[in-house]
């Protein structure tokens, strides 16, 4: 692999947009200790996004940069400094490059410093390791930490009861100590107003996804969808910048529609679209071109996908809504895909293989990530009863380069490409 | 009855992995249901005052052959929700009406939804506890969510709940508190006299009999063991974290002792110790349970801790009013709330001088060689440092 | 004549059938993987190729009056006389190669003794050869690297021994030269052998010398007759690696699953327990798969935990399953980690438990891992087909034919002793349907 000669990746200029965005929000965290700017460490899911805003405080995602760690090659060896530090192999590798990093100096993906946090706001949203995680980062930090605790929606809905608990949390809690952390007013009209930015960026984040409702679909909604949620995932949702962004997407989608074609690929153009897939579950990082390849080289595309709801599910309809701030923030994160039931997961998947006529299911399972995998092969095998439609198994991790078997998830895939192949041209005769 | 014939019948409800002592109980009076959990905790007295019987499931232990639990997981994924569905799926918890999955981990939480949808007929309740502790926010948020549970169990039940059923079953889990109380210091007195793994088998008889009968037993074991002469060895004495949910074989209990240290306190079955004090018999019942949780409950690695220097103290203490000269961390493979808390309190005993080892397990361990030896390490090296 | 071949490259063997237009298998191969896979497909399939041959010698010679009641006999001989024009073939070549590569750069002054211990080694080698491919001598195997190898390791020490020679010089220039010579593909045309090992035939069947026409004239038609390599199709875990296009390579999967179809035309569920992974298939009655798992990444439970546990107990891995099913007691062996079976193992002997009852334990662990994956995949219907390396060991069959029973009940299991060719006839069959319906062949959907 390091050997090949380095390949000219084709990019379009909303990724490169997307590149600056990222970049500078990089270089804008490096400068915040000194400049005296408030920052806050927080995670995807579930993301206070506009309220932190609403007090200046910068944006720190360390999910974000433990994933951009493993697309740099960079987590590995970080993984590893925080097992020597005494942190098991078992659990999850989001958390142990973290933690390496922060023991290797805290130096972030793009070689910027990473800033010491001011509050730690821990958006306790799907994930039970959040909270070990932010326990484990508090330790090395002198800050307050803010528990924001989103109950599960284990009966598909969102009781009023959940809704009040934690709109209580945001008002009696979170808004008050974020005033303090920053000396900043809490400003609600200046909340309405990012809000009404996510929401222009939100509808054409949507349109976007359901772009590969056509035939061809002209994006992937996996690989390429990871690019897509980047901004309104993480420090931008909220923002012009970010509005920007999704009009400029949208445009240039709309024009590959237009011309009848596929989606990008680091390769340049995607090929005949031979199969449809959904895929459940997180990428791999450390392999996310090689893995993509998988797909492309094999003319299959994914249309839908789970991942890209991690950071909040938009397409069933709802929107931040600057109307009602501080209830939609709750809906938000409680509505966030991993805080859903196994069986609302699986209607969710049930219904993206009907609407946007997939072939099957691809379900990247991830060693890192319970919340994701544990109860994956009773979706698989469900889906699969209910739509008739085949899936397929594979494993690998999200950052730990050590999970990542090419020849075994290349083997599966193609088996299963070719079992779809055969299953197709059966049908067919 | 003798200290034997206790361990016996416990011995025997352990060994039993179909339930019958739960189908007889059922069986004694028509009508009857009892209702599953899973650890850490709940709220037993509500399913008590509902004139149910809760039943604690802690997986399939060393001795059941799990085949299609196996099929829903991941090599990576523990094994007590494996172990668990095998239960399941062979029948061997039809005799439960319901089951009930507390916010341990995201497996345990997913486990709700797989239970939905793998039992259909059967009631199942995911039971969210706060993670805030504010009566005003968290309060409010739990007694709804008890109440909840009050509604749904009043249904399945064909009667309310009344808050007379509930200040009587409170009663009778603040005796058996009382109870167990006194056996953990009982052990932690005279440890050669109280064996852990006989300790764990009382516990575990509790998860599986009505709770009058249970908080005898306890007694009847405290009394008959303090007829018993048996020998006292000089072991060290240890206090042992990370058991809170996925069982290590009682094989592994018994190892730890056969190396060389006598465990003084612990966090196994969490469930019958979650509440420090007693909770008030009178007032509002929810109330009174919300607020036992909130400010007077056990520290686990699945329960936020809010305050970074309160990080350990918990366990410090269990060291400190035990008399335990170190700890053993013993978790279960792929643990996350365990294995992730692990390096802080490790930190903290660090800073008041507690000894300690660790090791993990699986609830089928079969090779306990390498603990004993561990084990055995860890208390000579305790004794060389004591002398 | 058509002929449609299909090959298996596994982790460890290579695997070839030769199959008519009228799908029936004429020839099978097999061969060890070794270091290059392109060679390991072309042995294999030479071999199948070979074995076809020998399909229409049997063909031929059936009812020539000479041979009459000793036709299997004749052939057998021609076999053991073919191997033998082999393996001299190869023996002169691993004779060249070893005295180019005992040069006087490497050996210095010991060149000499070298060369005179290689002479002597080799014509030694030569002079026994014929004994090993006598009519009931027990070879270890017949790739030509275990045949030569032992001999060429005994013969080169007592060789060395007796010349002061260092032996280590004599084991240097074998592995310099063994992976060429094994890597080389013989330039002798197949009919030019097997006409010479025909005579050292008649020189065995003495009495025959007066009908030689009578059988040499069929044998010649046979071999006349053309094998034409009409389509060729390739499978198994290193098919990414053969030299074959796209629409020439099928994943080990469909083939299994077809393979076992064509077998057992009623197979519903396959189980392959191979070396590196464990496989449920659940086919349709065409024999196309419908579902499929294999064992996660941890190897847990495969072929290959069998051989740990027999390195563990100092035992041949055919060993293993005679002596488990001697066991009388059971004992439940819960880790079918391979980084812990070592363990596991050590401890329970330390307890006193008997070897037989660990073992028997452990093919059940193994078997249990199996029906996991078969429960993911579906689980069992009828009928059940088992096949790969493990299908082999009696007490790995022993085992899941008990939990088939607990589990599922009473079903058809099927096992065939060449379960083997599994694979490679599959990709046969697909081979023959590509022929007939290049549109579902040529990858276009």
């Amino acid at each position: 692999m390091s050997k090949a000669a380095p390949q000219e990746v084709i990019k379009e200029p909303s990724m490169l947009k997307q590149k600056e965005m990222i970049d500078a929000n990089f270089k804008s965290l490096s400068t915040a200790n000194e400049e005296g700017r408030k920052v806050s460490s927080t995670f995807v899911p579930g993301n206070l996004n506009e309220l932190l805003m609403c007090f200046d405080i910068t944006r720190n995602f360390p999910e974000i940069n433990a994933l951009q760690n493993g697309m740099r090659k960079k987590s590995g060896r970080l993984i590893m400094e925080a097992e020597r530090h005494g942190q098991s192999e078992d659990v999850c590798t989001y958390v142990k490059s973290d933690l390496g990093m922060m023991l290797q100096g805290n130096i972030g993906p793009t070689g910027d410093k990473l800033p010491d946090p001011d509050v730690l706001l821990l958006s306790y949203t799907g994930c039970f390791t959040f909270m070990k995680w932010f326990e484990l980062v508090r330790e090395k930090y002198d800050c307050e930490t803010i528990m924001l605790h989103v109950p599960y929606q284990a009966d598909g809905k969102i009781t009023p009861n959940m809704r009040d608990y934690v709109v209580k949390q945001l008002k009696e809690d979170v808004i008050p100590t974020l005033e303090r952390v920053s000396g900043i007013k809490f400003d609600i009209d200046r909340l309405r107003q990012y809000m009404r930015e996510s929401a222009k960026a939100e509808d054409d984040l949507v349109w976007i996804l359901q772009s590969a409702k056509n035939r061809p679909s002209p994006i992937d909604a996996f690989f390429g969808g990871v690019y897509y949620i980047g901004p309104i995932f993480t420090a931008f949702r909220g923002t012009e910048a970010a509005t920007e962004y999704y009009r400029t997407l949208r445009g240039e989608i709309q024009q590959r529609l237009a011309n009848g074609q596929g989606p990008v690929t680091p390769e340049g153009d995607f090929g005949k679209e031979r199969f449809r897939l959904v895929v459940e579950g997180t990428p791999n990082y450390t392999n996310f071109r090689e893995f993509w390849k998988m797909f492309y080289d094999e003319g299959a595309v994914v249309v839908a996908s789970s991942y890209t709801k991690v950071g909040g599910v938009y397409d069933f309809g709802f929107r931040h809504d600057p109307d009602n701030p501080i209830e939609s923030l709750a809906d938000y994160c409680l509505g966030c895909y991993t805080n859903l039931s196994l069986p609302a997961r699986i209607k969710m998947l049930c219904s993206y293989i009907d609407d946007y006529q997939a072939d099957g299911l691809v379900i990247n399972s991830v060693k890192s990530c319970n919340s994701f995998s544990a109860g994956q092969l009773l979706m698989l095998r469900e889906i699969e009863k209910r739509t008739g439609k085949p899936g397929a198994f594979i494993e690998t991790d999200l950052v730990d380069p050590r999970y990542f078997s090419a020849a075994n998830v290349k083997n599966r895939l193609e088996s299963y490409f070719q079992m779809l192949q055969q299953k197709g041209a059966n049908q067919a005769a | 009855m003798t200290v034997q014939e206790i361990v016996d019948r416990c011995q025997a409800l352990y060994d039993d992995l179909h339930f019958n002592v739960v189908k007889e109980w059922k069986a004694a009076e028509p009508g009857r249901k009892a209702i599953g959990y899973l650890p850490i905790y709940v709220p037993r007295e509500i399913i008590h005052a509902a004139g149910m019987l809760p039943v604690g499931i802690l997986g399939g232990g060393d001795q059941l052959e799990v085949i299609h639990g196996d099929a829903y997981y991941q090599s990576y994924i523990c094994r007590i929700p494996r172990s668990t569905i095998e239960l399941g799926l062979t029948g061997r918890l039809d005799s439960l009406d319901g089951m009930l999955f507390p916010s341990i981990c995201d497996v345990i939480r997913n486990l709700s939804g797989m239970w939905q949808l793998l039992f259909k007929d059967k009631y199942v309740r995911y039971f969210d506890v706060p993670q805030t502790y504010d009566d005003n926010i968290a309060g409010t948020f739990y007694i709804h969510e008890l109440q909840s549970l009050r509604d749904d169990l009043g249904e399945l039940a064909g009667r309310p709940i009344t808050d007379d059923d509930l200040r009587r079953s409170i009663a009778l889990y603040n005796d058996n508190r009382k109870a167990l109380a006194d056996l953990y210091q009982f052990r932690a007195g005279q440890p050669w006299q109280a064996p852990t793994s006989e300790i764990y088998l009382l516990l575990r008889a509790g998860m599986v009999l009505p709770v009058e009968e249970h908080s005898q037993l306890l007694r009847d074991y405290v009394a008959a063991a303090g007829r018993e002469e048996r020998p006292r060895r000089d072991n060290c004495r240890v206090v042992i974290n990370g058991v809170f949910c996925e069982q290590p074989p009682l094989g592994l209990i018994k190892s730890l002792e056969m190396a060389g240290c006598y465990v003084v306190d612990d966090d196994f079955l969490l469930v019958t110790r979650w509440l420090l004090d007693d909770v008030p018999t009178t007032g509002e019942p929810m109330e009174n349970l919300s607020k036992a949780f909130l400010h007077h409950s056990a520290a686990t690695s699945a329960k936020f801790e809010p305050d970074k220097a309160d990080k350990g103290k918990f366990l410090i203490e269990q060291v400190r009013n035990s008399g335990a000269e170190g700890v053993i961390f013993a978790a279960p493979s792929f643990c996350d709330p365990a294995l992730l808390d692990r390096p802080m309190l490790q930190e903290a005993l660090n800073r008041d001088d507690i000894p300690f080892t660790a090791f993990k397990y699986a609830e089928n361990t079969g090779q306990l060689q390498a603990i004993r030896e561990q084990a055995g390490t860890f208390a000579d090296s305790i004794k060389l440092w004591s002398a | 004549m058509q002929c449609f071949i299909g090959i298996d490259l596994g982790s460890t063997t290579t695997k070839a059938v030769v199959m008519n237009e009228e799908l029936q298998v004429l020839g099978r191969g097999i061969t060890n993987s070794r270091s290059n896979y392109d060679v390991a497909a072309e042995v294999a399939k030479q071999e199948a190729l070979l074995n076809a041959r020998f399909h229409l010698f049997r063909q031929s010679l059936d009812g020539v009056a000479a041979l009459d009641g000793r036709l299997d006999d004749f052939l057998d001989q021609l076999v053991r006389d073919f191997r033998l024009v082999q393996f001299l073939e190869q023996l002169a070549d691993l004779e060249q190669t070893c005295t180019a590569n005992a040069s006087p750069d490497r050996f210095g002054a010991d060149t000499d003794a070298l060369h005179e211990a290689l002479a002597e080694i080799f014509r030694r080698l030569n002079d026994e050869a014929p004994e090993q491919f006598a009519a009931g001598a027990n070879r270890k195997s017949d790739f030509f690297r275990d045949v030569a190898g032992s001999r060429y390791l005994a013969v080169g020490e007592e060789v060395a021994g007796a010349s002061k020679l260092s032996f280590d010089y004599v084991l240097n220039v074998y592995d310099r030269s063994i992976i060429d010579v094994e890597n080389r593909i013989s330039e002798e045309s197949l009919s030019d052998k097997l006409m010479r090992a025909l005579d050292r035939t008649f020189v065995a069947f003495a009495d025959l010398s007066a009908a030689s026409d009578a059988v040499r004239a069929p044998v010649k038609a046979a071999l006349d007759v053309a094998l034409e390599e009409t389509y060729v199709i390739g499978t198994g875990y290193g098919r990414a690696r053969l030299p074959f296009s796209k629409e020439h390579i099928r994943s080990e999967i469909l083939c299994h699953g077809l393979g076992a179809h064509v077998m057992y035309p009623d197979t519903s569920t396959v189980l392959d327990i191979g070396g590196q992974d464990t496989k449920a298939i659940q086919v349709d009655p065409a024999g196309i798969v419908e579902n499929f798992q294999m064992n996660d990444r941890c190897a847990a439970g495969c072929g290959r935990y069998l051989g740990y546990i027999a390195d563990e107990m100092n035992l041949g891995l055919h060993e293993l399953g005679p002596l488990a099913l001697k066991s009388t007691r059971n004992v439940r062996i819960n880790s079918t980690c391979t980084v812990f079976a070592g363990a596991e193992l050590r401890d329970r002997l330390s307890l006193g438990e008997a070897r037989e009852d660990i073992l028997a334990g452990l093919h059940r662990a193994i078997i249990l891992r199996a029906m996991s994956i078969l429960s993911r995949s579906g689980g069992i219907r009828d009928q059940f087909t088992f096949t790969g390396g493990v299908a082999n060991n009696g007490a790995a069959v022993k085992a899941l034919r008990q939990l088939i029973k607990e589990n599922y009940g009473d079903l058809t299991i099927n096992i065939d002793p060449d379960s083997i060719y599994t694979g490679a006839l599959g990709a046969a069959t697909f081979a023959r349907r590509a022929v007939d319906s290049p549109e579902t062949s040529t990858g276009e959907h």
